[in-house]
């Protein structure tokens, strides 16, 4: 599965995120201040929370008519001169941009920041192909330059480096000679960059939001790469999810405020490029040829099952950027390129229970990502729902869990049993528990006194207390 | 006013004194308080992991239990938010949903109860020390509870609060995740008591057993000289 990252198990992973205290300082600053950002960013609005209903019922309506927008899109494109490609799979996708390169006789591609590349393994496709594929976004670059490290956050994807572990690599695969400021970091990349602009032969963008009415596409960024990937090469291709468009330009701005005050804070982001279709007669500059591919690859399974919801996602990170367990692990854990809350809930559905069956595992439930995102995805529900397969339909839990779990069904049903289960805890605990605690637990309560004392169970309990109460008399 | 008791598997079994001071502060308040045996657990521990059918046994019997209560009590923002997600595990179930709904609709916690029902701000309190608060994740985010605990502690004479810097993270528990996910679990809880400890409060003071179980775990373990109080104890105290 192209998602994937790495070779290591969960295990092994978390312990590598747990143990990576440059990546933990970085995430955490991060967290920190980005959400200190979006909170100003979206209470600046006032009514917050209609902003969030309304984007949630834009998404919903997008996607209960998906068919009918799709087309719509299609037809807008072609009408413009543009070729529209429907991938049902990532090989699908991948075929059909090869041969536009192969046609082409295209040897070097630009690309601006896209997850559903990452998702499809664009890159590595096009490289083996023999094409050179430059990314613009800076921090894609960075990890491109590094050794073609995996991305740990959609939107900052280099997150987990900091500017010292950037001029580092600079300096060994570029020949970098100044300092980690961020400022000549930043220029030193530009000037690289800017050399690959005017010698490629295609560019290549996701998409934000495509505008169904007209076969436009919105590409928000910061830095303006994606207006140079759009307008210098000569054939343009546009690669995205098949979830992601919106019906008109109305909609589209709803979301794009939606989408860049959760992002990064931002009332708007320095740049929002639109293109529709290819340079027409009396335009200046824009690619001769247009391709657009939709990219379904697993996303149809979802649409109109119990996991539809998280389909309405317009990648704003701002769950990952609240996400206590992300905070602490970093994005590789997940092992997918897909990390943080969005990433334990769409991973599995679109690389399999096998691989990323831990995933909604890791996740206390407490909400805090459900509560900041912008088309009020219910993330923690989904990922308790991703359990309840996992328990009922997969098969998956393991057995000892099985067996607790029916015996906590007979008890707590019971209440006969919980109160004679109750009753002799304290004496089916004694040999552990040293004064009112117990600091060696066995079984399942092991992994809990590995870390944190567990108190004994009260001698009296309190339902003994009120019993007792109830027959002395309310003075006791 | 007669309020039936939720007491909470875990307050039952290991936290017997924050029941105790939930009885005797709602008696004080006014209230009568009754106690039905039957009850057990509100299901919680096998519904978040997955466990929905034998979850529903839990909470049918909680749902007969509970039947003919007036209001429904507890210590525990998040056993209350589990009633209040009943009638969705129910939705569609003809005999159980609406019965779902109704304890769903009379189950309060403790301090939204005397802030929203009784309608009392001031419980009368003395509690003298430097304390801060764990802002329990359920409570606030998804019982949507958060004034109310603030209101009565700012009325407690002789307390000193002192503000939990990012107070709105959970603190790790998360059930079975404390234990599936140790590994990230000791992470959560180590930078919650690093916060705690940063206030210089003498107590830590929150609203829910189960997190105030982990948090306190891990700072005895940890031999830090900060106690650990739930709510009801310290509006209980003259
Ligand atoms: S799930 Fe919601 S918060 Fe998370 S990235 Fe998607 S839109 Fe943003």
């Amino acid at each position: 599965m192209a998602m994937k990252i790495g070779t290591d198990n969960f295990k092994e992973r978390v312990g590598n995120g747990i143990n990576d205290s440059f990546m933990r300082g970085a995430v955490a600053g991060a967290q920190n201040s980005m959400g200190v950002r979006r909170q100003n960013a979206t209470e600046e609005l006032g009514n917050w929370e209609e902003w969030r209903s309304h984007g949630e019922e834009i998404r919903q309506h997008v996607l209960e008519n998906l068919d009918y927008y799709l087309e719509q899109l299609s037809e807008n494109v072609a009408k413009r001169g543009g070729h529209v490609f429907f991938a049902q799979t990532a090989d699908q996708a991948n075929e059909y941009i090869k041969g536009v390169v192969a046609k082409k006789n295209a040897k070097k591609v630009v690309k601006a920041k896209s997850m559903v590349t990452e998702e499809i393994s664009l890159n590595a496709t096009l490289e083996q192909a023999g094409c050179t594929v430059v990314e613009t976004d800076l921090g894609e670059y960075i990890l491109q330059v590094d050794d073609h490290d995996p991305p740990s956050h959609i939107v900052v994807p280099a997150l987990h480096k900091n500017k010292e572990q950037i001029r580092d690599v600079f300096a060994k695969k570029l020949g970098y000679q100044k300092t980690e400021k961020p400022e000549e970091l930043a220029w030193h990349a530009r000037e690289m960059l800017r050399q690959e602009y005017l010698t490629a032969d295609i560019g290549i963008t996701g998409c934000n939001f495509a505008v169904a009415e007209t076969g436009s596409f919105s590409l928000v960024t910061n830095e303006g790469n994606a207006d140079l990937v759009t307008s210098l090469p000569k054939t343009q291709i546009t690669v995205m999810g098949m979830e992601r468009l919106v019906p008109t330009f109305e909609e589209m701005e709803v979301l794009v405020s939606l989408l860049t005050r959760s992002a990064v804070g931002q009332k708007l982001t320095s740049y929002i490029t639109v293109l529709t279709g290819p340079r027409e007669e009396h335009d200046v500059d824009g690619p001769e040829e247009f391709h657009l591919v939709i990219v379904d690859n697993g996303r149809s399974k979802i649409l109109g099952g119990e996991f539809q919801s998280v389909l309405q996602c317009i990648r704003c990170a701002a769950c990952i950027n609240v996400c206590p367990v992300y905070r602490h692990v970093g994005g590789h854990s997940y092992g997918s390129i897909y990390s943080g809350p969005i990433g334990a809930v769409l991973s599995p559905l679109l690389g399999g229970y096998d691989e990323y069956k831990e995933l909604p595992y890791a996740s206390t439930l407490c909400g805090a990502c459900t509560d900041v995102c912008p088309v009020k995805i219910p993330l923690h529900q989904l990922l308790h729902k991703h359990r309840q397969v996992i328990v009922e339909q997969e098969g998956k839990a393991p057995i000892s869990e099985k067996l607790a779990m029916k015996a906590f069904g007979l008890g707590a049903a019971s209440p006969m049993l919980y109160k004679l289960g109750s009753k002799v805890a304290p004496a089916a605990m004694n040999p552990f528990t040293v004064g009112d605690k117990i600091s060696k637990g066995p079984g399942p309560l092991k992994a809990w006194t590995d870390i944190r004392e567990f108190p004994a169970p009260n001698k009296e309990r309190f339902r003994d207390w009120y019993k007792n109460r109830e027959k002395g008399g309310k003075e006791s | 006013m007669k309020v039936t008791l939720f007491a909470t598997c875990i307050v039952d079994m290991f936290q017997s004194s924050a029941g105790i001071a939930t009885v005797e502060l709602l008696e004080r308040l006014g209230c009568e308080i009754e106690f039905p045996e039957s009850q057990v657990c509100c299901g919680q521990p096998a519904y978040n992991s997955g466990y929905v059918k034998e979850a529903k046994e839990a909470m049918k019997s909680m749902i007969d239990t509970f039947i003919d209560a007036e209001y429904v009590v507890s210590p525990s923002g998040s056993c209350i938010t589990m009633f209040r997600e009943y009638p969705h595990v129910f939705k569609g179930d003809p005999v159980w949903e609406p019965k779902a709904k109704k304890l769903a609709e009379k189950s309060f916690e403790l301090t939204q109860f005397i802030v929203d029902v009784l309608k009392i701000e001031d419980v009368g309190a003395r509690f003298d020390g430097k304390v801060t608060y764990h802002t329990s994740c359920h409570m606030t985010r998804l019982l949507g509870v958060k004034k109310a605990p603030m209101i009565l502690l700012s009325n407690v004479k002789g307390l000193e609060f002192t503000e939990l810097p990012g107070k709105e993270q959970c603190c790790g528990f998360g059930g079975t995740f404390s234990v599936k996910m140790a590994q990230i679990s000791e992470q959560m809880v180590d930078e919650k008591v690093m916060h705690v400890e940063e206030t210089g409060a003498e107590y830590l003071i929150g609203a829910d057993a189960a997190c105030l179980m982990n948090i306190g775990g891990r700072i005895e373990r940890q031999g830090k000289p900060i106690k650990v109080l739930h709510i009801a104890e310290v509006l209980n105290s003259r």
